[in-house]
């Protein structure tokens, strides 16, 4: 199965070998003919308006901006609500150096993102610390504290580069089961079991934001 | 400058002097405090701008550097105060004469541990409140086992200490509460869409009105100066783009000059007439920016569009040279990477003819609009004594009356041949810093008309050596950046990497004045005022 977004050949995308895969899994794990049919429904509406949330710490955020403006001009795309609370966005652009003040911060935003959420790390910084990976204060990476879906790289990556990273992100919506089958937090507790800061947060989580909230 | 040493000299016969560009006073510590008083308030020497607070780590001490220099003379000195303890350093606080010294001084404690007698606020700046150590000592450990990424939040602050200075000379370290009690404290940031992005102001608020902000800062902190010290000259060049990216060409050449003038040499003429010829490029691409985010901010999101189309012109220029649309590294040291495409010449004159037109244009949709206006006019208005004291330069500065323009000032590069106006005005209220930036975008393009016609030929950088040792010393360069004067320290001890290198960024300063002037304002207010100090974030925290 070819899949495609916004009008893009299939050729042009790269790491079709990963999309073909997520297919094989969907296929595998089969599925009746009324459930497929609504889940493709649903998946191309989802795919087709994204909602990204205003989040930027640095640079990145600049070009994020000219993604918005008329040159590059992300409406085409349905990408354009760009919401500046967490709860009514679908996804988040981690645009940006997270350092470890930022990090609570980060994945508490990431908490709050409405269900289903993902995650595209935007610039060489927020993929693995980028130039200040050697500093004491910078995360190596976004993908050590909230899952990533898609990496864009780039320091700042071009607007163009956006683009194809949230169409990336967008192919990765068509191919997800949505009645049943992946249960996508079931994954995301493997994840952050999996990741030793992680961990502790996921176990007194409760706890800390009864606390937070207490003050 | 001899006078002034002289008078020094008389007054405080401890003090010894080293001569350079900027006059070196040695001080100690007990006498720091009213040197600094006399600096500023004896008439004979009015020294009423701190430009800078240089924490040090000597190895053996523990110290500052102060720089000086007065706003109606251009004077300038610079005071070295030095402390040989090392498991408790000391040293008298000023923030008492300069408001800027608040931050400076909560700067250096949170980078080297240096506890500031007398300082009202002894908290950490940019570092969480429970972090381990201090990461700018050069015994510092940095191992991730000591300080892990914490995912938990940290405690709030609810109260700050003071290290205060009895009669009889003992230090008491005394507790002071941030709000009171019956404060109601609302949280803005960081992650807001008007801070500009990740600033945190905890606000205490009477209704709508602003009683006190508490600000919070270090959540893009990279810690960019201690990475310079494990690096080459060559390799710490490329931080000076991402520190206030909307002033990366600037930001650069300032590294670059500081660090030729410390190797005693000069970029050919073409190349210093290209970088000036970047940098009001870039100033000029940096204001469109701030008018479109800050119509944004006050709800004309239109004019977003308009502004970023003419910004996206120059990004092209950029690009066609230099190769990138934000992170240049076209400056090097000795002159620039690169010579210019082909098309400059031609694009940059497309662009100075589309320009006066697009002004108008921006007067027509926004300036002239009857809410902008009252959104603006007379709404945090800030006085000239207080942009001095907070070191608020660039054109928050000048809006209030304040000349502090480094390219006048402190004339670099080939700024004093050219001709063009330094804008102030009187008002120092959101409008004139508006207008304060549309006109400077008429001067930069009148420094374009200038120059585009007049390249010179040559070469485009001098011969540097591959590795560069520079002989041991400290400089201290400025140049005029997109929001105010940016300064390098550099400290060398002879080894191909630097000993301490300091960014001394404006925002900073503009960041810890928000609080002063939002207090008693609206809050729909702090967003005007802080849409109009036009901070970028990263730059504050480095």
């Amino acid at each position: 199965m070819e899949v495609t977004t916004q009008g893009m050949s299939y050729a042009d995308f790269k790491d079709n070998e990963h999309i073909e895969s997520l297919v094989n899994e969907l296929r595998a794990n089969g599925t009746n003919v009324v459930v497929g049919s609504l889940d493709k429904l649903i998946n191309w509406g989802r795919s087709n308006s994204i909602w990204p949330l205003t989040f930027a710490t640095s640079c990145c955020g600049i070009e994020f901006i000219a993604l918005g403006a008329a040159r590059f001009d992300m409406a085409r795309f349905g990408w354009e609500v760009a919401r500046a609370s967490p709860r009514q966005a679908d996804f988040m652009m981690v645009a940006g150096t997270i350092v470890h003040r930022m990090a609570p911060v980060v994945r508490r935003l990431y908490e709050q993102l409405a269900e289903p959420k993902y995650v595209i790390a935007c610039g060489g910084c927020a993929i693995s610390g980028g130039p200040f990976k050697k500093s004491y204060h910078v995360v190596r990476g976004v993908g050590e504290i909230i899952p990533v879906d898609v990496y864009v790289p780039g320091c700042p990556p071009r607007p163009e580069a956006m683009i194809y990273g949230i169409m990336q992100l967008s192919r990765k919506i068509k191919v997800e089961k949505f009645f049943g089958g992946v249960n996508r937090q079931q994954k995301r507790e493997e994840f952050f079991n999996a990741l030793p800061v992680a961990k502790a947060i996921v176990k007194e989580g409760v706890e800390q934001e009864q606390g937070m909230e207490g003050k | 400058m001899a006078n002034v040493q002289e008078r020094i000299a008389t007054l405080f016969p401890e003090a010894t002097f080293e001569q350079g560009e900027w006059l070196l006073v040695n001080i100690p510590d007990a006498q720091w405090h009213t040197l600094a008083k006399t600096l500023k308030e004896d008439p004979a020497l009015d020294f009423d701008y701190l430009v800078a607070l240089v924490g040090m780590d000597w190895s053996d001490s523990f110290g500052i550097m102060a720089y000086l220099s007065s706003t109606a003379t251009g004077r300038k000195i610079s005071v070295k105060v030095a402390t040989t303890d090392r498991t408790n350093p000391m040293i008298h606080s000023i923030s008492d004469l300069w408001a800027v010294a608040n931050l400076y001084e909560r700067e250096v404690y949170d980078f080297f541990g240096i506890i500031f007698i007398n300082h009202p606020d002894m908290r950490r700046l940019f570092l969480r409140n429970d972090w381990v150590g201090f990461p700018f000592r050069k015994d510092y450990d940095d191992s991730p086992n000591i300080n892990p990424v914490r995912l938990e939040h940290e405690a709030v602050d609810d109260v700050t200490y003071s290290y205060v200075e009895q009669p009889d000379g003992s230090i008491v370290k005394e507790e002071r509460t941030i709000f009171a009690p019956e404060d109601f404290v609302v949280n803005i940031g960081p992650q807001h869409p008007a801070t500009h992005g990740v600033l945190r102001f905890r606000t205490a608020v009477d209704g709508e009105t602003i009683k006190k902000i508490d600000l919070y800062l270090g959540y893009i902190h990279r810690g960019i100066e201690k990475l310079s010290e494990g690096l080459g000259y060559m390799q710490t060049l490329h931080f000076t783009d991402r520190l206030d990216y909307l002033s990366a060409q600037q930001n650069r050449h300032c590294l670059c000059l500081c660090i030729e003038k410390a190797m005693g040499i000069e970029a050919p003429r073409r190349a210093q007439v290209i970088r000036v010829m970047m940098d009001e490029l870039m100033r000029i691409s940096s204001h469109l920016l701030f008018m479109g985010t800050f119509c944004m901010d006050l709800g004309a999101t239109t004019m977003l569009f308009y502004t970023l189309r003419e910004r996206e012109r120059i990004l092209d220029i950029f690009e066609r040279t230099c190769g990138a649309r934000m992170t240049f590294n076209y400056n090097c040291i000795g002159g620039i990477m690169e010579d210019i495409d082909e098309s400059f010449v031609a694009d940059v004159k497309e662009l100075l003819a589309i320009m006066p037109k697009a002004l108008k244009e921006y007067d027509t949709v926004f300036t002239g609009n009857v809410i902008a206006q009252n959104r603006m006019k007379q709404v945090g208005v800030i006085s000239k004594e207080d942009v001095i004291s907070y070191g608020a330069t660039g054109p928050v500065g000048r809006a209030s009356g304040w000349a502090c323009d480094v390219r006048k000032v402190t004339p670099y590069g080939i700024y004093s041949e050219l001709e063009f106006d330094e804008i102030t005005m009187t008002e120092g209220d959101s409008m004139a810093r508006y207008l304060v930036r549309i006109e400077e975008i008429k001067q930069s393009c009148r420094i374009l008309e200038q120059l585009v016609d007049n390249i010179p030929d040559g070469d485009i950088c001098a011969k540097v050596p591959k590795i560069i040792k520079l002989p041991e010393g400290h400089w201290f360069q400025q140049v005029e950046a997109s929001r105010g004067a940016f300064g390098v320290y550099l400290e060398s001890h002879g080894e191909a990497k630097p000993w301490r290198l300091k960014f001394n960024s404006p925002c900073l300063n503009l960041a810890g004045l928000v609080p002063h002037v939002a207090e008693g304002n609206k809050i729909a207010d702090l967003i005007t005022i802080g849409g109009t100090f036009d901070y970028v974030v990263p730059d504050i925290d480095r």
